[in-house]
């Protein structure tokens, strides 16, 4: 394992803490339990919003809170789920009288954290939604799985959810926005290399040199099916299939087409994915009206990335454009 | 061999857990490498470690005030599914525990405790799942104290059906938890979590034989 690392045990405080020193204008950092919220604290009578999961996925976790966008977050240790009492403190974080709407992604371990924080939550009468991501196109939605993953999807909703706090929305129509975004998008990715745990200290999965997954999660679990490698176009062509299908657009529709980098994929590699995806699109008549390219979700140093495509409408497009103030996103400000 | 078991059998069960928990961390995570997401054997070591802390120098009257104690713990040190799952099950496993138990009170308070995790986790049997352990673990456990066994014996029969259980899900395709998302590609791999529940019901057994 070679990595920038102190005592592998050390990784998560000593990161956390140099991203607090470095962004301490934009959020601040608790250490027990450990969560982030804005500087400054709630926003009296707004609708607080609180996400969490995993850790290694930066700039996901305490990068996305901020004006526009999150008000806490809980990270847990490395794609692992936060644990009740750490979302319990980032929703007091959040709360400013309004409630509190948790957005979580669908994994076992976040939802049974979350659902035990929202518990809770409720003892303390703080009144909390929830809304689940699932935008991963991958995995077939049945009684056989766990059901859709939250993926990169998940930080378009995280927001533009934020944007509709902003804006005044209240919990009842936030969770409903929210619910909306989830609906209107798919997500499907691939990886070319899996990843390492510093704790963990080998690959979180085995890959040849000549193969990649397809249908990637982003907790360096392995995808839906293993193939062997492709030209990136023919690659891509399966992934936006796959969400073309899931979703159904149809001729005119507007969209947001958003490749995510995995970790090590360089930018260059994600915007030839984008040209691709961009023709596909536009050979459906597709528009493509809102574009992001980068890396929002990441998976540790994996090689990999993915294609949303979201469908918007005129509240989706307004909520997408509203100024965003984070340490992982930032814009109109 | 003692006919109840009460507080200082806690103690060491939960010892036990913990050292063969730490013993045994790369063997977890190796297995929820080739079908999770390889944090298992990490995660519930920090756990148990947690745990030991807290323990450590404490005077607890009752099974219950250790299980209790481990409960909260592991709640607030581990996250992921499996902390949500064993902090639920030792809370839940706590409220019987309130004095000595003999061999149906130990069996009682391990229902519980499963009760719990069925619960909060909505899984069944035959899903590749820790309940996959648990289940033949009780079975067994009701047969033994209707045969008149002592508490160590029955948590060594506990033990050692959940063992089978854990083998018995190399296997199966997982339908719960994220080996659900490999599909068929589950087959052929122990469950993790049936693993380490088999190592949780060998430590109350070997604290019990030694009690």
């Amino acid at each position: 394992m070679k990595k920038l690392i102190n005592d592998p045990e050390d990784v998560l405080s000593e990161f956390m803490r140099g991203f607090s020193i470095a962004h301490k204008d934009i959020v601040e950092y608790k250490t027990d339990p450990v969560h982030f919220h804005r500087a400054g604290g709630a926003v009296q009578g707004k609708t607080g919003l609180v996400s969490g999961g995993g850790s290694g996925h930066e700039p996901l976790g305490g990068g996305y809170v901020g004006a526009g966008m999150l008000d806490a977050v809980a990270p847990g240790a490395f794609f692992s789920s936060p644990t009740p009492d750490q979302i319990l403190a980032a929703t007091e974080a959040a709360n400013g009288g309004a409630g509190v709407l948790h957005l979580v992604l669908n994994y076992t371990g976040d939802i049974l954290n979350f659902e035990m924080a929202a518990e809770l939550a409720a003892a303390e009468d703080i009144e909390v939604a929830t809304v689940v991501i699932d935008d991963d196109v991958a995995v077939e939605n049945s009684t056989w799985t766990a059901g859709r993953r939250g993926v990169a999807g998940a930080i378009a909703a995280m927001k533009m959810t934020g944007a509709a706090t902003d804006l005044g929305y209240d919990l009842a129509k936030t969770a409903e926005v929210c619910t909306k975004i989830n609906d209107s998008m798919g997500t499907m990715g691939l990886a070319l290399t899996a990843c390492t745990v510093p704790t963990a200290g080998k690959p979180s999965f085995d890959l040849g040199p000549d193969e990649i997954e397809l249908g990637i999660g982003v907790h360096g679990e392995p995808g839906v099916k293993r193939v062997p490698m492709m030209q990136v176009d023919e690659i891509v062509d399966v992934l936006v299939d796959a969400v073309v299908k899931d979703l159904k657009f149809e001729r005119g529709e507007n969209v947001l087409l958003y490749i995510n980098g995995l970790g090590a994929t360089p930018l260059s590699e994600q915007y030839i994915m984008y040209n691709h995806a961009w023709d596909k699109l536009d050979a459906l008549g597709v528009n493509v009206t809102r574009s992001q390219v980068g890396n929002y979700f990441t998976s540790l140093e994996m090689a990999g990335a993915s294609v949303t495509i979201m469908r918007l409408d005129e509240e989706l497009t307004k909520l997408y454009d509203a100024p965003v103030h984070t340490a992982g996103w930032r814009k109109g400000v | 061999m003692a006919d109840t078991l009460g507080a200082g059998w806690a103690l060491d069960w939960i010892k036990k857990t913990a050292a063969v928990v730490n013993a045994q961390r790369e063997e977890l995570t190796d297995l929820d490498r080739a079908i999770g997401d390889g944090d298992h054997g990490a995660n519930l070591d920090r756990g148990f470690q947690a745990v030991l802390v807290k323990l450590d120098g404490a005077t607890p009257a009752t099974a219950g005030e250790v299980l209790k104690t481990v409960a909260t713990t592991l709640i607030s040190t581990v996250g992921g599914a499996s902390g949500a799952l064993y902090g639920t099950a030792f809370l839940r496993a706590s409220k019987l525990g309130d004095s000595d138990l003999d061999a149906a009170g130990v069996v009682a308070l391990l229902q519980a405790g499963v009760d719990g995790i069925v619960q909060r986790g909505k899984a069944s049997v035959g899903e590749k799942t820790m309940v996959d352990a648990w289940t033949p673990a009780l079975a067994a456990g009701n047969e033994a104290v209707a045969a008149g066994k002592s508490p160590a014996e029955v948590l060594d029969a506990m033990a050692v059906a959940a063992q089978e259980g854990a083998v018995a899900t190399e296997p199966l395709v997982a339908t719960k938890g994220r080996a659900s998302y490999l599909g068929e590609r589950s087959a052929g791999h122990r469950d993790p979590g049936a693993q380490s529940t088999a190592y949780v019901l060998r430590a109350a057994a070997d604290a019990a034989a030694a009690a």
